[in-house]
Protein backbone atom coordinates (compact mmCIF):
# COMPACT_ATOMS: atom_id res chain seq x y z
CA UNK A 1 0.00 0.00 0.00
CA UNK A 2 1.21 3.45 -1.25
CA UNK A 3 2.12 5.52 2.29
CA UNK A 4 0.29 8.25 2.66
CA UNK A 5 2.02 11.24 4.44
CA UNK A 6 1.03 14.64 5.23
CA UNK A 7 2.20 17.29 7.45
CA UNK A 8 -0.19 20.43 8.44
CA UNK A 9 2.50 23.24 9.50
CA UNK A 10 3.26 27.05 9.51
CA UNK A 11 5.99 28.30 7.60
CA UNK A 12 7.16 30.17 10.45
CA UNK A 13 6.54 27.87 13.56
CA UNK A 14 10.12 25.94 14.62
CA UNK A 15 7.87 23.11 15.79
CA UNK A 16 6.15 22.20 12.10
CA UNK A 17 9.50 22.40 10.67
CA UNK A 18 11.10 20.01 13.46
CA UNK A 19 8.72 17.52 12.07
CA UNK A 20 9.83 18.68 8.58
CA UNK A 21 13.37 18.00 9.00
CA UNK A 22 12.96 14.30 10.83
CA UNK A 23 11.22 13.34 7.85
CA UNK A 24 13.79 14.90 5.13
CA UNK A 25 16.73 13.29 7.39
CA UNK A 26 14.94 9.54 6.75
CA UNK A 27 14.19 10.69 3.06
CA UNK A 28 10.18 9.70 3.94
CA UNK A 29 8.00 11.88 1.20
CA UNK A 30 4.93 13.93 2.11
CA UNK A 31 2.82 16.60 1.29
CA UNK A 32 2.80 19.66 3.33
CA UNK A 33 -0.60 21.81 4.18
CA UNK A 34 0.06 25.22 5.16
CA UNK A 35 -2.04 26.46 8.03
CA UNK A 36 -3.04 30.41 8.75
CA UNK A 37 -2.56 29.38 12.50
CA UNK A 38 -2.94 33.23 13.19
CA UNK A 39 -6.52 33.86 11.82
CA UNK A 40 -8.20 31.03 10.16
CA UNK A 41 -7.11 27.10 11.09
CA UNK A 42 -8.55 24.90 8.79
CA UNK A 43 -11.57 22.62 9.75
CA UNK A 44 -8.84 19.36 9.37
CA UNK A 45 -6.73 20.37 11.54
CA UNK A 46 -9.39 21.18 14.51
CA UNK A 47 -10.41 17.50 13.63
CA UNK A 48 -6.96 16.06 13.72
CA UNK A 49 -6.20 18.22 16.43
CA UNK A 50 -9.26 19.03 18.37
CA UNK A 51 -7.57 18.79 22.21
CA UNK A 52 -4.81 21.09 21.00
CA UNK A 53 -5.71 22.74 17.81
CA UNK A 54 -2.27 23.47 16.66
CA UNK A 55 -0.03 22.75 14.36
CA UNK A 56 1.79 20.61 13.68
CA UNK A 57 0.21 17.77 13.07
CA UNK A 58 1.48 14.37 11.37
CA UNK A 59 -1.08 11.95 9.09
CA UNK A 60 0.02 8.80 8.48
CA UNK A 61 -2.21 6.90 6.33
CA UNK A 62 -5.04 8.64 7.71
CA UNK A 63 -3.88 8.56 11.08
CA UNK A 64 -3.27 11.66 12.93
CA UNK A 65 -0.77 12.59 15.74
CA UNK A 66 0.41 16.00 17.34
CA UNK A 67 2.98 17.65 19.15
CA UNK A 68 5.97 17.73 17.52
CA UNK A 69 8.44 16.32 20.25
CA UNK A 70 5.68 13.23 20.01
CA UNK A 71 5.26 13.26 16.48
CA UNK A 72 9.41 12.88 16.39
CA UNK A 73 9.54 9.53 18.40
CA UNK A 74 6.87 8.38 15.77
CA UNK A 75 8.91 9.28 12.87
CA UNK A 76 11.90 7.72 14.49
CA UNK A 77 9.62 4.56 15.08
CA UNK A 78 8.06 4.13 12.07
CA UNK A 79 11.13 4.86 9.27
CA UNK A 80 14.11 3.06 10.89
CA UNK A 81 16.84 4.22 8.67
CA UNK A 82 18.92 7.62 9.59
CA UNK A 83 18.09 7.20 13.46
CA UNK A 84 17.62 10.28 15.28
CA UNK A 85 18.00 9.18 18.66
CA UNK A 86 21.06 6.64 20.22
CA UNK A 87 20.22 3.16 20.68
CA UNK A 88 21.50 2.72 24.43
CA UNK A 89 18.73 3.43 26.70
CA UNK A 90 20.31 6.00 29.10
CA UNK A 91 21.48 7.76 25.73
CA UNK A 92 18.04 8.34 24.90
CA UNK A 93 16.64 9.19 28.06
CA UNK A 94 19.08 12.23 28.02
CA UNK A 95 18.18 12.70 24.71
CA UNK A 96 14.53 12.75 25.97
CA UNK A 97 15.76 14.82 28.88
CA UNK A 98 17.32 17.72 26.79
CA UNK A 99 14.68 17.80 24.75
CA UNK A 100 11.44 18.45 27.02
CA UNK A 101 14.12 21.09 29.16
CA UNK A 102 14.38 22.69 25.67
CA UNK A 103 10.76 23.18 25.30
CA UNK A 104 9.98 23.44 28.89
CA UNK A 105 12.42 26.03 30.44
CA UNK A 106 14.44 27.48 27.46
CA UNK A 107 12.25 28.21 24.84
CA UNK A 108 9.44 30.23 27.25
CA UNK A 109 12.87 32.12 28.53
CA UNK A 110 14.27 32.82 25.31
CA UNK A 111 10.83 34.37 24.26
CA UNK A 112 10.22 35.98 26.95
CA UNK A 113 13.34 37.65 26.93
CA UNK A 114 13.34 38.79 23.03
CA UNK A 115 10.07 40.48 23.55
CA UNK A 116 10.45 42.37 26.77
CA UNK A 117 10.94 45.87 26.36
CA UNK A 118 14.22 46.97 26.32
CA UNK A 119 14.23 48.52 30.44
CA UNK A 120 12.69 45.01 31.27
CA UNK A 121 15.03 42.66 29.82
CA UNK A 122 17.67 42.37 32.07
CA UNK A 123 16.08 39.51 34.63
CA UNK A 124 14.76 37.60 31.71
CA UNK A 125 17.79 37.37 30.08
CA UNK A 126 19.32 36.31 32.53
CA UNK A 127 17.28 33.50 33.20
CA UNK A 128 17.15 32.74 29.46
CA UNK A 129 21.43 32.78 29.73
CA UNK A 130 21.04 30.53 32.58
CA UNK A 131 19.30 27.83 30.30
CA UNK A 132 21.45 28.33 27.43
CA UNK A 133 24.51 27.96 29.71
CA UNK A 134 22.99 24.38 30.93
CA UNK A 135 22.40 23.40 27.58
CA UNK A 136 25.64 24.37 26.01
CA UNK A 137 26.91 21.55 28.86
CA UNK A 138 24.53 19.23 27.34
CA UNK A 139 26.67 19.70 23.89
CA UNK A 140 30.07 18.94 25.80
CA UNK A 141 32.20 20.06 23.08
CA UNK A 142 30.44 17.54 20.42
CA UNK A 143 30.02 18.92 17.17
CA UNK A 144 26.10 17.99 17.38
CA UNK A 145 23.80 17.23 20.43
CA UNK A 146 23.45 13.84 18.35
CA UNK A 147 27.04 13.45 18.29
CA UNK A 148 28.34 13.44 14.43
CA UNK A 149 25.35 13.79 13.11
CA UNK A 150 21.58 15.45 13.75
CA UNK A 151 19.82 14.05 16.32
CA UNK A 152 16.50 14.66 18.19
CA UNK A 153 17.76 16.96 20.70
CA UNK A 154 19.36 19.27 17.13
CA UNK A 155 16.05 19.09 15.81
CA UNK A 156 13.99 20.12 19.23
CA UNK A 157 16.95 23.21 19.55
CA UNK A 158 16.22 24.36 16.25
CA UNK A 159 14.34 27.56 17.22
CA UNK A 160 18.22 28.30 18.96
CA UNK A 161 19.93 27.14 16.20
CA UNK A 162 18.15 29.81 13.91
CA UNK A 163 15.17 31.99 14.96
CA UNK A 164 17.01 33.50 18.13
CA UNK A 165 19.47 34.86 16.13
CA UNK A 166 17.05 36.62 13.65
CA UNK A 167 14.96 37.58 16.87
CA UNK A 168 18.57 39.05 18.43
CA UNK A 169 18.76 40.95 15.05
CA UNK A 170 15.20 42.68 15.17
CA UNK A 171 14.82 43.28 18.83
CA UNK A 172 18.79 44.29 19.97
CA UNK A 173 18.88 41.74 22.31
CA UNK A 174 21.97 40.05 23.16
CA UNK A 175 21.44 36.41 24.26
CA UNK A 176 23.58 33.65 22.38
CA UNK A 177 27.34 35.20 21.05
CA UNK A 178 30.62 33.74 20.47
CA UNK A 179 32.09 35.49 23.47
CA UNK A 180 29.56 33.82 26.44
CA UNK A 181 28.50 30.76 24.75
CA UNK A 182 31.49 29.99 22.20
CA UNK A 183 30.45 25.99 21.73
CA UNK A 184 26.98 26.73 21.76
CA UNK A 185 27.18 29.30 19.11
CA UNK A 186 29.71 27.28 16.48
CA UNK A 187 26.93 24.63 16.98
CA UNK A 188 24.56 27.16 15.31
CA UNK A 189 26.67 27.78 12.50
CA UNK A 190 27.38 23.83 12.40
CA UNK A 191 23.18 23.12 12.69
CA UNK A 192 22.37 25.88 9.87
CA UNK A 193 24.86 24.93 7.76
CA UNK A 194 23.58 21.39 7.44
CA UNK A 195 22.27 20.41 3.95
CA UNK A 196 19.27 18.71 5.17
CA UNK A 197 18.94 21.78 8.00
CA UNK A 198 19.13 24.24 5.13
CA UNK A 199 15.99 23.04 3.45
CA UNK A 200 14.17 22.91 6.37
CA UNK A 201 14.11 26.40 7.60
CA UNK A 202 11.96 29.38 6.53
CA UNK A 203 13.18 31.49 4.25
CA UNK A 204 15.58 34.48 6.40
CA UNK A 205 14.02 37.68 4.72
CA UNK A 206 10.33 36.41 5.33
CA UNK A 207 11.17 35.60 8.71
CA UNK A 208 12.78 38.80 9.63
CA UNK A 209 9.33 41.06 8.37
CA UNK A 210 7.70 38.82 10.58
CA UNK A 211 9.56 39.40 13.99
CA UNK A 212 9.61 43.00 12.49
CA UNK A 213 5.94 43.62 12.24
CA UNK A 214 5.19 42.02 15.46
CA UNK A 215 6.91 44.01 17.12
CA UNK A 216 5.64 47.21 15.24
CA UNK A 217 2.40 45.81 16.80
CA UNK A 218 3.69 45.61 20.08
CA UNK A 219 4.58 49.03 20.46
CA UNK A 220 1.25 50.36 19.23
CA UNK B 1 27.43 -7.81 37.69
CA UNK B 2 24.40 -6.73 40.36
CA UNK B 3 22.40 -4.17 39.11
CA UNK B 4 22.34 -1.44 41.63
CA UNK B 5 18.77 0.26 40.83
CA UNK B 6 17.83 3.43 43.52
CA UNK B 7 15.17 5.73 43.30
CA UNK B 8 15.03 8.98 44.61
CA UNK B 9 11.25 9.90 45.97
CA UNK B 10 8.52 11.43 47.79
CA UNK B 11 5.84 9.59 49.97
CA UNK B 12 3.63 11.55 48.53
CA UNK B 13 4.03 12.45 44.78
CA UNK B 14 2.53 10.84 42.41
CA UNK B 15 5.22 11.08 40.11
CA UNK B 16 7.89 8.97 42.16
CA UNK B 17 5.06 6.80 42.80
CA UNK B 18 4.69 6.12 39.17
CA UNK B 19 8.17 4.61 38.65
CA UNK B 20 7.51 2.53 41.90
CA UNK B 21 4.53 1.03 40.12
CA UNK B 22 7.00 0.16 36.79
CA UNK B 23 9.63 -1.12 38.65
CA UNK B 24 7.36 -3.61 40.98
CA UNK B 25 5.38 -4.27 37.35
CA UNK B 26 8.25 -5.60 36.07
CA UNK B 27 9.68 -7.75 39.13
CA UNK B 28 13.01 -5.04 39.65
CA UNK B 29 14.22 -5.05 43.20
CA UNK B 30 15.36 -1.33 44.43
CA UNK B 31 16.52 0.70 47.15
CA UNK B 32 14.31 3.37 48.26
CA UNK B 33 15.85 6.75 49.12
CA UNK B 34 13.15 8.88 50.82
CA UNK B 35 13.63 12.75 50.35
CA UNK B 36 11.86 15.58 52.13
CA UNK B 37 10.67 17.88 49.16
CA UNK B 38 8.76 20.24 51.31
CA UNK B 39 12.01 22.90 50.77
CA UNK B 40 14.99 22.74 48.53
CA UNK B 41 17.03 22.94 52.13
CA UNK B 42 16.17 19.66 52.70
CA UNK B 43 16.64 17.75 50.02
CA UNK B 44 19.42 15.29 50.17
CA UNK B 45 23.01 16.28 48.61
CA UNK B 46 22.62 12.93 46.63
CA UNK B 47 19.32 14.16 45.23
CA UNK B 48 21.01 17.75 44.00
CA UNK B 49 23.41 16.48 42.88
CA UNK B 50 22.20 14.27 40.70
CA UNK B 51 19.41 16.76 39.21
CA UNK B 52 20.77 19.85 39.54
CA UNK B 53 18.66 21.34 37.02
CA UNK B 54 14.77 20.65 38.87
CA UNK B 55 16.32 19.51 41.93
CA UNK B 56 12.98 17.57 42.25
CA UNK B 57 11.90 14.36 42.43
CA UNK B 58 11.78 11.33 41.07
CA UNK B 59 15.32 10.61 40.25
CA UNK B 60 16.48 6.77 39.13
CA UNK B 61 19.96 6.04 39.77
CA UNK B 62 20.58 2.98 37.71
CA UNK B 63 24.52 1.35 37.96
CA UNK B 64 25.31 4.83 39.68
CA UNK B 65 23.54 6.32 36.23
CA UNK B 66 20.72 9.45 37.33
CA UNK B 67 17.11 8.86 35.25
CA UNK B 68 15.51 12.14 35.72
CA UNK B 69 11.49 12.91 34.92
CA UNK B 70 9.16 10.87 35.51
CA UNK B 71 7.91 9.91 31.97
CA UNK B 72 10.99 10.01 30.82
CA UNK B 73 12.18 7.08 33.36
CA UNK B 74 9.20 5.32 32.65
CA UNK B 75 9.98 4.70 28.84
CA UNK B 76 13.98 3.93 30.74
CA UNK B 77 12.46 1.25 32.92
CA UNK B 78 10.47 0.02 29.27
CA UNK B 79 13.75 -0.10 26.98
CA UNK B 80 16.11 -1.37 29.59
CA UNK B 81 13.78 -4.32 31.36
CA UNK B 82 11.56 -5.96 28.80
CA UNK B 83 9.20 -8.03 30.69
CA UNK B 84 6.21 -7.24 31.02
CA UNK B 85 6.24 -3.99 28.68
CA UNK B 86 4.17 -0.73 29.30
CA UNK B 87 4.23 1.05 26.30
CA UNK B 88 1.83 -1.35 23.19
CA UNK B 89 4.16 -2.54 20.20
CA UNK B 90 2.42 -0.38 17.47
CA UNK B 91 4.23 2.47 17.09
CA UNK B 92 0.79 4.45 16.61
CA UNK B 93 -0.36 3.27 19.84
CA UNK B 94 2.95 3.73 21.41
CA UNK B 95 2.50 7.38 20.21
CA UNK B 96 -1.19 7.80 21.83
CA UNK B 97 0.00 6.70 25.06
CA UNK B 98 2.91 8.98 25.47
CA UNK B 99 0.47 12.04 23.74
CA UNK B 100 -2.76 11.12 26.57
CA UNK B 101 0.35 10.86 29.04
CA UNK B 102 1.63 14.37 28.61
CA UNK B 103 -1.94 15.46 28.51
CA UNK B 104 -2.25 14.50 31.93
CA UNK B 105 0.52 16.05 33.01
CA UNK B 106 0.52 19.76 31.12
CA UNK B 107 -3.15 20.17 30.68
CA UNK B 108 -5.16 18.02 33.78
CA UNK B 109 -3.28 18.63 36.77
CA UNK B 110 -2.84 22.37 36.33
CA UNK B 111 -5.95 23.50 36.65
CA UNK B 112 -6.47 21.04 39.40
CA UNK B 113 -4.37 23.51 41.88
CA UNK B 114 -5.67 26.67 39.99
CA UNK B 115 -8.87 25.28 41.23
CA UNK B 116 -8.30 24.47 44.53
CA UNK B 117 -6.45 28.28 45.48
CA UNK B 118 -7.97 29.69 43.29
CA UNK B 119 -11.35 31.54 44.43
CA UNK B 120 -14.92 32.34 42.51
CA UNK B 121 -14.82 32.59 38.77
CA UNK B 122 -11.17 31.58 38.32
CA UNK B 123 -12.25 28.42 40.32
CA UNK B 124 -15.15 27.67 38.37
CA UNK B 125 -13.18 28.02 35.32
CA UNK B 126 -10.23 25.83 36.35
CA UNK B 127 -12.91 23.38 38.03
CA UNK B 128 -14.67 23.32 34.25
CA UNK B 129 -11.07 22.72 32.63
CA UNK B 130 -10.44 20.20 35.12
CA UNK B 131 -13.65 18.53 33.88
CA UNK B 132 -13.15 18.70 30.37
CA UNK B 133 -9.83 16.74 30.89
CA UNK B 134 -11.33 14.13 32.15
CA UNK B 135 -14.38 13.76 30.20
CA UNK B 136 -11.43 13.59 27.30
CA UNK B 137 -9.82 10.96 29.09
CA UNK B 138 -13.11 9.00 29.70
CA UNK B 139 -13.51 9.25 25.70
CA UNK B 140 -9.68 7.92 25.14
CA UNK B 141 -10.41 4.84 27.69
CA UNK B 142 -13.15 3.77 25.46
CA UNK B 143 -14.73 0.81 27.34
CA UNK B 144 -11.26 -0.60 28.12
CA UNK B 145 -10.46 -1.82 31.41
CA UNK B 146 -7.46 -0.32 31.68
CA UNK B 147 -6.03 2.99 29.08
CA UNK B 148 -3.38 -0.05 28.14
CA UNK B 149 -6.28 -3.24 27.66
CA UNK B 150 -6.19 -6.01 29.72
CA UNK B 151 -3.11 -4.92 32.25
CA UNK B 152 -2.02 -1.57 33.09
CA UNK B 153 0.10 0.42 30.69
CA UNK B 154 2.14 3.35 30.90
CA UNK B 155 -1.12 6.18 30.34
CA UNK B 156 -2.36 3.67 33.59
CA UNK B 157 0.19 4.80 35.61
CA UNK B 158 0.57 8.45 33.98
CA UNK B 159 -3.15 8.83 35.16
CA UNK B 160 -2.00 7.65 38.76
CA UNK B 161 -2.91 11.12 40.01
CA UNK B 162 -6.58 10.83 38.81
CA UNK B 163 -7.08 7.41 40.57
CA UNK B 164 -6.14 8.10 43.74
CA UNK B 165 -4.65 11.96 44.45
CA UNK B 166 -7.67 13.86 42.58
CA UNK B 167 -10.13 12.00 44.70
CA UNK B 168 -8.24 12.78 48.05
CA UNK B 169 -8.62 16.12 47.01
CA UNK B 170 -11.68 16.15 45.98
CA UNK B 171 -12.88 14.87 49.32
CA UNK B 172 -11.20 16.96 51.34
CA UNK B 173 -12.18 20.42 49.13
CA UNK B 174 -15.61 19.74 48.51
CA UNK B 175 -14.58 20.32 44.64
CA UNK B 176 -15.93 17.91 42.09
CA UNK B 177 -13.78 17.31 39.69
CA UNK B 178 -14.99 13.54 38.95
CA UNK B 179 -18.52 12.10 38.74
CA UNK B 180 -20.10 9.44 38.25
CA UNK B 181 -22.32 10.63 36.10
CA UNK B 182 -19.97 12.40 33.66
CA UNK B 183 -17.52 9.81 33.91
CA UNK B 184 -18.32 6.47 34.64
CA UNK B 185 -16.25 4.32 32.92
CA UNK B 186 -13.46 6.76 34.58
CA UNK B 187 -14.50 6.21 37.59
CA UNK B 188 -14.41 2.62 37.14
CA UNK B 189 -10.87 2.12 36.22
CA UNK B 190 -10.33 4.54 38.86
CA UNK B 191 -11.18 1.60 41.17
CA UNK B 192 -9.58 -1.35 39.21
CA UNK B 193 -6.33 0.63 39.00
CA UNK B 194 -5.85 1.40 43.00
CA UNK B 195 -6.50 -2.08 43.32
CA UNK B 196 -4.72 -3.85 40.97
CA UNK B 197 -1.31 -5.44 42.23
CA UNK B 198 1.81 -3.67 41.04
CA UNK B 199 -0.72 -0.50 42.14
CA UNK B 200 -1.60 -0.94 45.49
CA UNK B 201 1.07 -0.86 47.50
CA UNK B 202 2.80 2.11 45.96
CA UNK B 203 0.24 4.48 46.83
CA UNK B 204 -0.06 7.20 49.71
CA UNK B 205 -1.55 5.85 53.17
CA UNK B 206 -4.81 7.48 52.43
CA UNK B 207 -4.81 9.53 55.97
CA UNK B 208 -2.00 10.71 55.80
CA UNK B 209 -2.19 12.12 52.35
CA UNK B 210 -5.88 13.68 53.55
CA UNK B 211 -4.10 15.11 56.74
CA UNK B 212 -1.17 16.65 54.99
CA UNK B 213 -3.85 18.43 52.03
CA UNK B 214 -6.10 19.54 55.02
CA UNK B 215 -2.90 20.98 56.51
CA UNK B 216 -1.55 22.27 53.14
CA UNK B 217 -4.96 23.79 52.33
CA UNK B 218 -5.48 25.91 55.79
CA UNK B 219 -2.35 27.38 54.60
CA UNK B 220 -0.38 25.86 57.53
CA UNK B 221 2.54 25.19 54.79
CA UNK B 222 4.11 22.69 53.29
CA UNK B 223 4.83 20.00 55.62
CA UNK B 224 5.69 16.50 55.79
Amino acid sequence: MAEEVKVFGAWGSPFSRRVELALQLKGVQYEYIEEDVHKNKSPLLLKYNPVHKKVPVLLHNGKPIAESLVILEYIEETWKGNPILPEDPYDRAMARFWAKFIDEKCLPAIWKAGWSPESEREKPVEEACECLKTLESALGGKRFFGGDKVGMVDIAANFIGYWLRLIQEVTGMELLSAEKFPELFKWTDEFVSCSVVKGSLPPRDKLLAFFKARIAETMD
Amino acid sequence: MAEEVKLFGAWGSPFSRRVEIALELKGIPFEYIEENVSDDKFKSPLLLKYNPIHKKVPVLLHNGKPVLESLIILEYVDETWKDNPILPEDPHERTMARFWARFIDEKCMPPVWKALLGTGEEREKALEEVRECLKTLEGVLNGKRFFGGETIGLLDIAANFIAFWLRVIQEVSGLEFLTADKCPVLIKWCDEFVSCNPVKEHLPPRDKLIAFMKNWLSGDGWTD
